[in-house]
This record gives structure tokens, C-alpha cells and sequence, in this order.
């Protein structure tokens, strides 16, 4: 059997340094097939970001791993120093979520596109031809030109683009993409989305896509894993996200969205999200949940599939939530 | 002649050569919850700040409470009297709260500056704010860095409170927050208006939003109203195209990202041919 595009086998990732010493991960698993579209939504301090990251082993400084986070069967966390930076360079690429916090705006939009290429020995000329190309299919307007521009001459959504081109410069299998479009306005992160989702079917890219948005993960993902306080809570088709969430924290966060087609207000879950080290014994989400038992604070609930879905919740299998 | 708690005639602003705010008019009765959308450019935060009067406008009238404030305030007197009956909740609780200043100090200063009260009166009052919020005293002794953003959007809303203002405008004010807690606070505003019938300006870009909180609506695009009306008409039969785009935008399932990318371009040629 041909190995999976993304496996993440029992993730823990955790601070080791004095202090500031915690987990942030706990047992994380996902998988992303080739040309598969894949969300992992969760709030502030779920661990998704690091989540993602580790993928590239951008770990926070001072954090240990254990587990195995493989590309093609290769394990990027132990795997050597010249390798990880040829992966990082044609295998595996990532956009974050402030273009402008993340390309130098001391330098030209060129330098920053064609930057891989010229590392991994492409000519000066070559690569400025192939970033036209780049940018040109992220649909920026006279792509010639704008190489010799400075980041501050682009709008937020227009340099996200770039950020895109950069990212597809060395034709990766996987594209990471944290929270790409949170800083942009509605229309253009339709856009931007148009334009991801597009040249994902082109290249037959995997896409790994960070949110904190549910609605908008589901609108363009095959699959979602929601994220919890460091560990995975549920993993489910899209469709049946929407359909029948299995876990309680998913249908809070379903009733806590504020929409458009319907008239019931935005419900909110009591209490706040919590990490992975503030996290009680048991289920994490016990203390915020209505239909918590005693035995949910005893022990950590497995992860389980129930019809194709997969759920950690202790109840999983009797309750249904709308 | 009813009064209105807040009554906007043909603002304009411009900052060097670039309008950002041209002929925006609206009214919003007391008690009432209007909502000002748009993208970044439209001039919504602009407004704001000429409501609030962190800008001048170049023209046009704002009242409160049948009152003008478009000329400056002349005298400490007048500034006291226009911020009591008009206050803000900023986007980002993490840099509206001084960082040096107690939960408890932070919504005694209104307190302080707007009314005549012994330190005890003072004191209840300022409890009564926080717990109005949600908050209790384990907060009240706390610096902002101990709280998570919504306890700090809370603390924000009940400093806000401490005037009894007409009208609180709300700058983007829940979307900092994660989903789970904004609407929380989105229960939290509805039940103070119902309670206390003060009205809100909601800015936002979030049309889903404006759906639950809003009673009327209020669309900008480049500097102008292109729409208003009451919220659930505008929403459901939205007659100007960059209405309908922004409906469309909203992510949801069955949502073609490439359709609405299209009715963008055509929409930014329209423009640009008109003008």
C-alpha cells in the first residue's frame, strides 16, 4: 500500500522549558490523501496552529515531540536537517495568516517569490519567468510589473496572493494553509478561496486548511476534524458535520454561529475554550457540557468511529444532537 | 416630531484628496439597534469616529438626543456631557484595556468623572456594573492580563454602561472573540437593551451577525449608503449588486466561491465606469 500524503500517527507535543513547562498536543491523528481537502477547525488555544506547523517541524522553541508526523512515509520529525529543508522547500508549503507580518517588506515581491527556486539553483532568469507564471495564475494583473514592487503597494488580499504564488513556487504536494483568509474582508476571501480550491484541483494538491470558522471549513473541505484543548474531538465528512455532529462540542460550536438562512439566534457554550494545560482530568470539554456525567471526568474518551464518523465523547453512541 | 437618540445627516470626511465618508444619513430611535456594514474602505470605522468624536466631520450634522455635536466642544463641561450620552466598545480587548488599571478602577473612572457619589455609593455601583456583565469580585481585583478576551470585551461593556449612555456604539466588537463566546456576549447586549433601552450602532462586517442583532441596517461601499433598511428585508431581498455580493460571500454550504469572485470584477468595472 502506498503511503499516506499526511499521516500524523499520536501527536503530543509539549513545553519543556522550566516555567513555562506544558503540554500543548495531546494524541493528535490525522491523515490528508493526495488532491484531499482537509479542515481542522477549533478556537484559540485548541492546538490546531501547532498542529499544522508541526508538519513542517515549525515547533514553538523549547517543545518536544513524540509520536510521528510522516510526508510520503517519511518522518518529518526525525528526519535530518538537509532533508527537512529540501521538503520545506518542494514538498510542503505553508501560507499564514498576515501576508504583511510574513513577507519582507524590505525586499521586492520578486525576491520573495522566486527566493526558493533561486536556492534550489534555478537560473536568476528562469525564476523570474516561473514567478510571472505564479502570479499571473494567482491573478494578479501585469505579473512582470508587479515582481519589481514592494509589499506595501498591495492591498491585504492582493498580498495574500502573492503569499500563494510564493507557496506554489516549488510545486508542493501538500499546501498548509493557516488561516489564510481571517484578515480579509468577506469578498475577497471569497477570492482567495476561489483561487486556493482552483489551483488545488489543477496540481491535484493536498490542502491542509486552519480555521477557526466551521461554516467556512465545511464549504470547502472533503473532511473536518474539530479540535479541542490539544486533542482531536471529532472527524467527520463535511456534509455530515452539518448533519449530525457526534460530538457535543461541535453542535455548540453549530448553534453558536450566527447565520444567515435561519431566524434561531446564535446560541453561546457556557464557559470559555480552554488549552490542553488548563484542561481537567477526563474529557476536557466535561466542565462546559450539558450532558456531562461523572464518568466523563474520569478518564480520557477514546476516539471511536460510530457510521464513518469519528468521535472522542463518552456518550457518542446514545446521544443526538441537532 | 419623535426624537430620535441619534440622528446622522449627510456626513462627509475626507482625509488629503480621498473621500472616505461621502453623504451618509441615518436615524436610530431610542432603544433601537441599526447596523452600519461594510469592507475595509467603506468608511464604516470613519463613522464611527466622527460619532463618537475622535474625527471632525468636513460636514454635515450629528445629534443625540435632538442635540447637535457636528462643531467642537467648547469646554470641559460640554466634552463630559456629550461622552456620557455617547460611548464606545472597541474591536480589541486586548489593547482598549490599560493594562496598569484594575477591572474595579477601570469602571470607577466614569464613575468618577460623570457623577457626584461618596466612594461607597461609588463602590455598589460599580458591582452592580459588573455583575450587570457578568463579572464578579475575583475580577473586579484582576488586571487585564489575568482575563480572556470576553471577559475583557465584558469589562469593556460594563465601563461603557457606567454613563447610562443613549447610544453605545460597538466597533467590530465581537469579532475578536472566539464563536462560542461572542454569541454569549450577543445574549448578554440583547438582554441589556431590552433592560436598559439603550440603542446600539453595530459596525461589522459580518452579515450573518447583522441578521440576530440588528433591527435596521445600514450598507456602505466606497464612502456611500448603497442600501438600508430594516434588516430582515435587506437581507432576504437586497436590491442593490453589492448588497447581494456581500450576501453572497457569506460562507455556507453549497457556497461558489468562483461565482462570487466574478460578480466582484464585474461590479468593481461598474464602478469604475460610473464615476
Amino acid at each position: 500500500m502506498t503511503p499516506r500524503l499526511l499521516e500524523i500517527e499520536n501527536l503530543d507535543v509539549r513545553l519543556t522549558a522550566g516555567r513555562a513547562a506544558r503540554p500543548i498536543l495531546d494524541g493528535v491523528s490525522l491523515h490528508v490523501g493526495r488532491g484531499e481537502a482537509v479542515g481542522l477547525v477549533g478556537e484559540s488555544g485548541s492546538g490546531k496552529s501547532v498542529t499544522c506547523r508541526s508538519v513542517l517541524r515549525l515547533l514553538p522553541e523549547g517543545a518536544e515531540a513524540a509520536g510521528s508526523v510522516r510526508v510520503d512515509g517519511e518522518d518529518v520529525l526525525t528526519m535530518s536537517a538537509a532533508r527537512l529543508r529540501d521538503l520545506r522547500r518542494n514538498d510542503v508549503s505553508m501560507i499564514f495568516q498576515d501576508p504583511r507580518a510574513s513577507i519582507n517588506p524590505l525586499r521586492r515581491i520578486g525576491d520573495f517569490v522566486t527566493e526558493g527556486m533561486r536556492a534550489g539553483g534555478m537560473s536568476r532568469d528562469d525564476a523570474l519567468r516561473r514567478a510571472a507564471e505564479l502570479l499571473e495564475s494567482v491573478g494578479i494583473r501585469e505579473p512582470r510589473a508587479a515582481l519589481r514592487r514592494y509589499p506595501h503597494e498591495f492591498s491585504g488580499g492582493m498580498l495574500q496572493r502573492v503569499m500563494i504564488a510564493g507557496a506554489l513556487a516549488g510545486e508542493p504536494r501538500l499546501l498548509l494553509a493557516d488561516e489564510p483568509t481571517t484578515a480579509l474582508d468577506v469578498t475577497t476571501q471569497a477570492e482567495v478561496i476561489a483561487i486556493l480550491t482552483g489551483l488545488r484541483g489543477e496540481r491535484s494538491m493536498g490542502l491542509l486548511f486552519v480555521t477557526h470558522d466551521l461554516e467556512l471549513a465545511a464549504a470547502i473541505c472533503d473532511r473536518v476534524y474539530v479540535m479541542y484543548a490539544g486533542r482531536i474531538v471529532e472527524a467527520q465528512t463535511a456534509g455530515g458535520l452539518f448533519d449530525r455532529p457526534r460530538h457535543p462540542y461541535t453542535s455548540g460550536l453549530l448553534a453558536a454561529t450566527p447565520r444567515l438562512e435561519s431566524d434561531r439566534p446564535p446560541r453561546g457554550v457556557p464557559g470559555r475554550p480552554v488549552s490542553l494545560a488548563e484542561a481537567p482530568a477526563g474529557c476536557a470539554f466535561a466542565a462546559r457540557c450539558a450532558h456531562a456525567r461523572p464518568a466523563c471526568t474520569r478518564d480520557v474518551p477514546a476516539r471511536r468511529e460510530i457510521d464513518g464518523a469519528h468521535v472522542a465523547c463518552l456518550r457518542a453512541e446514545e446521544l443526538s444532537h441537532d | 416630531m419623535t426624537e430620535y437618540a441619534l440622528e446622522v445627516e449627510n456626513l462627509r470626511k475626507s482625509f488629503g484628496g480621498q473621500v472616505a465618508v461621502d453623504g451618509v444619513s441615518f436615524s436610530l430611535p431610542p432603544g433601537g439597534s441599526l447596523a452600519v456594514v461594510g469592507e475595509s474602505g467603506s468608511g464604516k470605522t470613519t463613522t464611527a469616529r466622527m460619532l463618537v468624536g475622535l474625527e471632525r466631520p468636513d460636514a454635515g450634522r450629528i445629534r443625540v438626543g435632538g442635540r447637535d455635536r457636528s462643531a467642537a466642544a467648547r469646554g470641559r463641561a460640554t466634552r463630559l456631557s456629550r461622552a456620557r450620552e455617547l460611548q464606545m466598545v472597541f474591536q480589541d480587548p486586548y489593547l482598549s484595556l490599560d493594562p496598569r488599571v484594575s477591572v474595579a478602577q477601570c469602571v470607577e473612572e466614569p464613575l468618577r468623572l460623570h457623577f457626584a457619589m461618596s466612594p461607597r455609593e461609588r463602590r455598589a455601583r460599580r458591582d452592580e456594573l459588573l455583575a450587570r456583565v457578568g463579572l464578579g469580585g475575583r475580577e473586579a481585583d484582576a488586571l487585564p492580563r489575568r482575563l480572556s478576551g470576553g471577559q475583557r470585551q465584558r469589562v469593556a461593556l460594563a465601563r461603557a454602561l457606567a454613563t447610562e449612555p443613549k447610544v453605545l456604539i460597538l466597533d467590530e466588537a465581537t469579532a475578536a472573540l472566539d464563536v462560542s463566546i461572542q454569541a454569549q456576549i450577543l445574549d448578554l447586549l440583547a438582554e441589556i437593551r431590552r433592560e436598559s433601552g439603550v440603542g446600539y450602532v453595530f459596525v461589522t462586517h459580518n452579515l450573518a451577525l447583522v441578521r440576530h442583532v440588528a433591527d435596521d441596517v445600514l450598507v456602505l461601499h466606497q464612502g456611500r449608503v448603497v442600501e438600508s433598511g430594516p434588516s430582515s428585508r435587506v437581507l432576504t431581498a437586497p436590491e442593490h449588486p453589492y448588497t447581494r455580493l456581500l450576501l453572497h460571500s457569506v460562507p455556507r454550504p453549497g457556497w461558489d466561491p468562483a461565482r462570487i469572485a466574478a460578480d466582484r470584477r464585474a461590479l468593481a468595472t461598474e464602478s469604475k465606469e460610473s464615476s
